[in-house]
């Protein structure tokens, strides 16, 4: 039960070992095992498919296991869903307000499934309608909310029975920037309260300000650390960002050259990946020979990206042919 | 336990209540079909268009038609000499019955022999005809020992009486089946539209996620629809009184016992509806399918079930609308109590407490 990890000291409010959930032949997720801290904010990464889903709603006792084990607040994950229930928030992938209820009747409703009424209630709903701003709104349909307040409002609902735990599963998709940035102070907030926060994103920025991050990729789960120890799988500079006329076919150019262990494309740039510092006069050899001038070379602090990349890569060379 | 099902129903009934549409159809649709069945879909048959064909000219065959047109049932459209225009009549629809009385009818009755009339009917329309069949038999009846100038005394005389609905008004007979139809509406698709919403709308997965329980959640969204279909029916019952005089004889105890014992089966089937169907167009078909059309067709409603083929007798009795209908019948016409319709009761009984029991296991299995 004890496994020496980085949380040791502090208690610990999720764990998984080995848990497994299999769609007939489909693995969606395999054998996942780790463990989050109070008031941590723990980011599951991953690309659509990849397992992120379905292990929150098996932490949520929302889809029972196929095998391993799970604890939320300390109840197991497939015996005691009742218990968990109570103790957690969760915001679904998909919207989860009534559209055609105003907010105030969304909150009355979601804080009646928690049975809380009266004062209790009316200090809860109070606290949610001013941290998601609609003060002045409270009498709206959500329907005629933008995208940024009902976000901020599912929130609220998820956590008006102050939840020691709560799961977050995309929940800025399709927000803009500025309303997903509110978002993230949000959490600071709750995280800084003893909260915590489990939160599924394929933004890497979002990543970013995570105190820890898994990268689940095809089921499993291929790296768990906080986001400079990630980064720390490249030796210092050694992810160059080229800037160049045709990057797509330098990338085909700088692909299986001596000392390039992997080349992505970033938008319009690329991230070239070398083994030591001092390839960078190499690379721009190659980019000189192949008629890419005028190009730009530079070392760069690598991108949670870039170590998702990695990570991949290596993990299915290991798997092999 | 309580709470978190009044925070289901409170909620269900503020979505009701911006949902115009649902809401109309709820308890605006009563009144359209009470409406459209009570004044349209009448078997009743007043002033009957008669197209008479007199070849005696007599003052014998004066006193047939005479007797006809006093009865206040019929109405003469047409004098005809001969009776092959009858046909032409009857075929376009002028005339819905002929009166033939042939040449020699006079001195038939002259002479005291058996003396015939011809009446021509459109049977196209079975029940209608019936009826008038009735009419000209008891009109014939009566005139005849005027005609023959005797007294008829036959030792045993029929004397017809219609208990309950004295004047066979089959806007009567049709009110019960039509507050069967209206809670069968309510009950069974209203219920499993409210359900396949929150699967389609995806606020399903979130209220999975809380401490409401399955059967909270069931018990929460039904109440809702309870109370709109005990509305509707009691509206229907008080317009049917207002606009049709018809009367509820019996008891309204037992009347609102049996109608809940009714809904709470239409309720569950609703739900166990929302339990197969994902979407709901699904979930709207398999409800008209289900239990609208059954209850429309099979129940006793508008076709007596004696007079259906024998495969579809054996069908109609697992439509819940057969035993609720009958049993309204009783109480509402006859305004009797449960030791006459116990047994319709009883098969209500078990219909609700099969189907709640299955939609409840599904629920908890498929929630």
């Amino acid at each position: 039960m004890t496994e020496p990890a980085f949380v040791a000291d502090t208690e610990v409010v999720v764990s998984a070992r080995d848990l497994t959930r299999s769609f007939g032949a489909f693995v969606a997720v395999d054998r996942v095992s780790f463990e989050v801290a109070r008031g941590e904010i723990f980011g599951f990464l991953g690309s659509n498919g990849a397992g992120k889903t379905t292990t929150i709603r098996m932490l949520c006792g929302l889809l029972a296991p196929t095998s391993g084990s799970g604890t939320v607040a300390g109840f197991d994950v497939a015996s005691q869903a009742d218990r968990i229930k109570t103790r957690i928030g969760y915001m679904s992938q998909r919207f989860s307000l009534y559209a055609d209820l105003t907010v105030d009747e969304n909150l009355r409703f979601w804080g009646g499934t928690y049975r809380l009424w009266g004062r209790e209630l009316d200090r809860r709903r109070r606290w949610a309608i001013e941290v998601a701003g609609l003060e002045e709104r409270h009498n709206a349909l959500v329907r005629d909310l933008p995208g940024g307040f009902r976000q901020r409002l599912a929130l609220g609902c998820a956590l008006l029975h102050e939840p020691p735990v709560v799961f977050l599963d995309e929940p800025t998709g399709g927000v803009d920037p500025e309303a997903r940035r509110r978002f993230w102070d949000l959490i600071d907030d709750l995280v800084a309260g003893g909260t915590t926060v489990f939160v599924t994103t394929h933004y890497m920025d979002e990543a970013e300000r995570c105190h820890r991050v898994a990268l689940m990729h095809a089921g499993t789960l291929l790296a768990l650390d906080t986001v400079p120890a990630l980064k720390a799988v490249f030796p210092t500079d050694c992810v160059l960002a080229v800037s160049c006329p045709r990057p797509a076919d330098a990338m085909d150019n700088l692909e299986g050259a001596t000392g390039v262990d992997d080349v992505s494309l970033f938008g319009d740039r690329l991230h070239v990946v070398v083994d030591r510092p001092q390839r960078i006069a190499d690379v721009e050899a190659i980019l000189t020979t192949g008629g890419f001038a005028p190009f730009e070379v530079a070392a760069v602090r690598p991108s949670l990206e870039d170590v998702f990349i990695k990570v991949i890569r290596d993990a299915e060379a290991e798997a092999g042919p | 336990m309580i709470r978190r099902v009044l925070a289901v129903t409170v909620k269900e009934l503020l979505q009701l209540r911006r949902d115009w549409r649902t809401l109309f159809a709820l308890l605006g649709m009563p009144v359209v079909l009470l409406l459209i069945y009570g004044f349209a879909l009448s078997f009743d048959a007043q002033d009957i268009r008669l197209a008479v064909v007199d070849q005696s000219r007599s003052a014998e065959s004066r006193k047939v038609i005479e007797a006809f047109l006093r009865s206040g049932y019929f109405v003469r459209v047409a004098t005809l000499d001969d009776t092959r225009e009858l046909d032409g009549l009857i075929d376009t629809g002028r005339a819905q019955a002929g009166l033939v009385i042939e040449g020699g009818f006079a001195a038939d009755v002259a002479a005291r022999r058996r003396a015939s009339i011809q009446f021509v009917l459109d049977g196209s329309d079975s029940q209608t005809a019936s009826t008038i069949l009735g009419y000209a038999r008891q009109i014939v009846a009566a005139t005849t020992p005027d005609l023959f100038e005797i007294e008829l005394e036959p030792p045993i005389a029929a004397a017809p009486v219609v208990w309950y609905n004295p004047n066979l008004t089959s806007s009567i007979f049709l009110v019960p089946g039509l507050v069967a139809f209206i809670l069968m509406i309510t009950s069974v698709i209203a219920t499993a539209l409210a359900v396949v919403r929150e699967k389609e709308r995806g606020t399903m997965e979130s209220l999975r996620a809380t401490p409401l329980k399955a059967i909270e959640l069931l018990i929460g969204k039904t109440l809702p629809y309870l109370l709109v279909g005990s509305v509707a029916a009691a509206g229907s019952l008080t317009l049917a009184w207002l606009l049709f005089e018809v009367p509820i004889r019996g008891s309204i105890v037992w009347l609102a016992a049996l109608t809940v014992l009714f809904l709470a089966g239409g309720l569950g089937w609703g739900v166990l509806i929302s339990t197969i169907a994902e979407t709901q167009q699904v979930a709207f078909q398999l409800g008209i399918l289900s239990s609208m059309l059954p209850t429309l067709l099979l129940s006793g409603f508008v076709f007596p079930i004696s007079s259906m083929p024998p495969a579809l007798q054996v069908i109609s009795h697992i439509v819940p609308a057969r035993y609720f209908i009958a049993a309204l019948r009783e109480v509402v016409l006859k305004g009797v109590g449960p030791e006459v319709w116990w047994n319709d009761a009883l098969a209500l009984v078990a219909y609700g407490a099969v189907v709640l029991l299955i939609a409840t296991a599904r629920t908890v299995r498929s929630l």
